[in-house]
């Protein structure tokens, strides 16, 4: 299965990756931009606000993430937890 | 084509018979023909309305109900056979296509059953056929997982038939419609559709036994069962409020355990429970609107989630594993495979153009309507938390990260045939949802290409994956671990043995000090009694048994005489 492979892909090439992380944020800033040049209607008493999902968004991801580690800490176990009785 | 009134599971059983009797092409044709032949029955013959019954001494099973919302989810069960079916045609194993089978023709028999008794049977049929679909992995922890997750299903199985027998003590009837939280009886047969649902706490069988069934096994069991579930909580408890509720905490909590979780077919386990969230806030809420969206969604769920877990099956079929940590890179040698993935990783995060986004955005919509603001919010949250697990984590860590030197083939042909067909059902879903939407039980005018709608859903996701590469980047990011996670499942397995086991342990403990104690008393006094003047009796000595037996014989036959001389 694990043969050696010499061919060139395309995320070997480190242009490649950082074209797509640049055209990530070439699209957030559009997308950033958009909400203060469209005219939006409102559909409850938070979304109003510019720029509320960008920043939400951007907030609720890291929040899970870091609540996520520290939960780790609590429920991690060994992977033979189950497989071994104390 | 068919007799109308032909209930959709006769030919998935007739072809589970024939499958065990046929090898080779031509099982292989049964396998294929029945979906197709009866998702055309009941798209071309069975119209709504139709009711079919059966008499079984003085009682009336109604094996067949049709109407708008049975018949949707008769119509998605049947693509979703089809699609399975092509995913493991490979697989020579008479045991998985036979139980496939039964398994997919009881499910269609629990949605169009028309009364509890006949829900009831069909409700367990799918718990012992689904079953070996886990065991087929033969692995010690399948089989020991399969066995958890067959208690607990046939558990739901024993609320239903208990809680309706109550139903019908209270009411009179059995009939399966409208239920509503009233009365003992109506509670059980909820606590038994949120077990099959995957409520909080009652979920744990589902990310137990799911991710350690066979790759192609994996595929039926993220359809059916659960989505039976949503089907009857649909038909028998909408608008019940508390299912909100229910609803709001299965859509968050899966996400934190998704996020640590190693093995990538668990992390769709837990995306599975976040994803039922979502319907069944919409069941709670219980307008036209929210149904059909709860509808809509299970619609598009079973096809972007069959597609996840078949790109799963396949890189553990080809790379042997389905760990995070071990994987990586994988895009290199099945790049079909990640491009398929990403389709569904899309479609599950509500892109714009994929079908998640035309279904969960009326659940959405309908939480707004009726003042759920900040439910509202707490979905949104959950909306990020998908895009992070499902469609992040699930295709970066298989396909890209770090190379892990595993280079294999690219999926078999029938696999990328059934995620292909899966993927362009998700895609075509996304950009015509007025199929779909014509399909459904309410009349609801909604559109989801709206501007705004359509602005914020890609400023939430691409600012959330904006997040994600920057986590990246500081590498806040958690690592993928060897390691398991603890869940409700630790009640059983873990907390109730260890229990049981010193609880054992005292008590034998305690028997063998209370027994030595006896002895030692008894022993002290024969030494006593033999020391006394009586002791030089016959009948004290310490041999008693044979002796007394023989005076109690005596004693006996003396009062029997007397008794009769009386």
């Amino acid at each position: 299965m694990n043969q050696p492979d010499q061919k060139q892909h395309l995320f070997d090439n480190p242009r490649n990756v950082s074209l797509v992380i640049r055209s990530l944020y070439i699209v957030c800033i559009l997308l950033f931009l958009l909400d203060f040049i469209l005219d939006r209607h409102v559909t409850n008493e938070w979304d109003g606000t510019r720029g509320f999902y960008a920043l939400f968004g951007l907030i609720a991801y890291i929040i899970i993430v870091l609540a996520a580690i520290q939960w780790r800490k609590l429920v991690e176990r060994k992977e033979d937890y189950y497989d071994v009785d104390d | 084509m068919w007799m109308t009134d032909l209930p959709p599971f006769v030919p998935f059983f007739i072809a589970a018979l024939l499958a065990l009797i046929t090898r080779g092409r031509v099982r292989n044709l049964i396998v294929l023909a029945t979906p197709v032949l009866g998702g055309l029955h009941l798209w071309l013959d069975v119209s709504p309305n139709i009711v079919t019954t059966v008499s079984i001494l003085e009682y009336e099973l109604i094996l067949m109900r049709a109407d708008r919302l049975s018949l949707l989810f008769g119509y998605i069960f049947h693509i979703a056979a089809f699609i399975a079916a092509i995913f493991a045609l490979h697989v020579r194993d008479t045991t998985q296509t036979v139980s496939g089978l039964l398994y997919a023709g009881s499910a269609l028999g629990a949605i169009f059953a028309g009364d509890l008794i006949t829900l009831f049977i069909f409700w367990e049929l799918m718990a012992i056929s689904s079953v070996f679909l886990v065991w087929a992995r033969h692995s010690e922890r399948a089989i020991r997982s399969g066995m958890r997750y067959l208690v607990m299903q046939v558990s739901s199985g024993m609320l239903l038939l208990a809680g309706a027998l109550l139903h019908y003590d209270q009411t009179g009837s059995l009939a399966f419609d409208f239920i509503g939280l009233q009365g003992i009886g109506s509670w059980l047969i909820f606590l038994a559709f949120g077990i099959k649902c995957a409520f909080p706490l009652l979920h744990s069988w589902l990310i137990d036994a799911y991710p350690e069934a066979t790759p192609t096994g994996t595929v039926f069991l993220s359809v059916f069962t659960t989505k039976t579930a949503v089907y009857a909580l649909a038909r028998g408890y909408p608008g019940t409020e508390l299912l909100v509720y229910i609803g709001a905490v299965m859509t968050c909590f899966p996400i934190f355990y998704a996020v640590i979780e190693n093995d990538l077919r668990r992390v769709l386990a837990y995306s599975l429970i976040n994803q039922l969230g979502f319907m069944v806030c919409g069941i709670g809420i219980g307008t036209a609107l929210a149904l059909n969206g709860t509808v809509a969604h299970a619609f598009s769920h079973i096809l972007y989630k069959a597609l996840l877990f078949m790109s799963m099956g396949a890189v553990l079929y080809r790379a042997g594993t389905i760990k995070a940590s071990d994987l990586g890179g994988l895009y290199k040698s099945m790049p079909k495979t990640a491009a398929l993935c990403i389709v569904g990783a899309c479609s599950i995060s509500a892109f714009p153009l994929f079908s998640g986004f035309v279904s969960k955005s009326m659940i959405m919509a309908a939480m707004i309507e009726e003042g759920y603001d900040y439910l509202w919010l707490v979905l949104l949250f959950a909306s990020a938390g998908v895009l992070h697990h499902a469609g992040i984590k699930v295709p970066y860590f298989a396909f890209f990260t770090h190379d892990s030197g595993i280079r294999t083939q690219e999926a078999p042909l029938n696999m990328l045939i059934a995620m292909s067909i899966a993927a362009a059902l998700c895609i075509f879903i996304g950009l015509q949802p007025l199929y779909l939407y014509a399909l459904l039980p309410w009349e609801v005018e909604y559109w989801p290409y709206e501007m705004t709608h359509v602005l914020s859903q890609m400023q939430l996701l691409f600012f959330a994956a904006l997040a994600f590469v920057w986590l990246n980047k500081i590498g806040l990011h958690p690592p993928e671990t060897h390691a398991v996670n603890i869940d409700a499942d630790w009640l059983y397995r873990k907390l109730m043995p260890d229990t049981a086991r010193s609880v054992y342990g005292f008590l034998k403990q305690t028997g063998h000090r209370i027994e030595d104690t006896f002895d030692s008393t008894l022993k002290d006094a024969a030494k006593s009694m033999i020391s006394t003047r009586l002791g030089r009796f016959n009948l004290a000595a310490s041999w008693p048994t044979g002796s007394m037996a023989f005076w109690l014989a005596v004693i006996l036959g003396l009062f029997l005489l007397a008794d009769a001389m009386n």
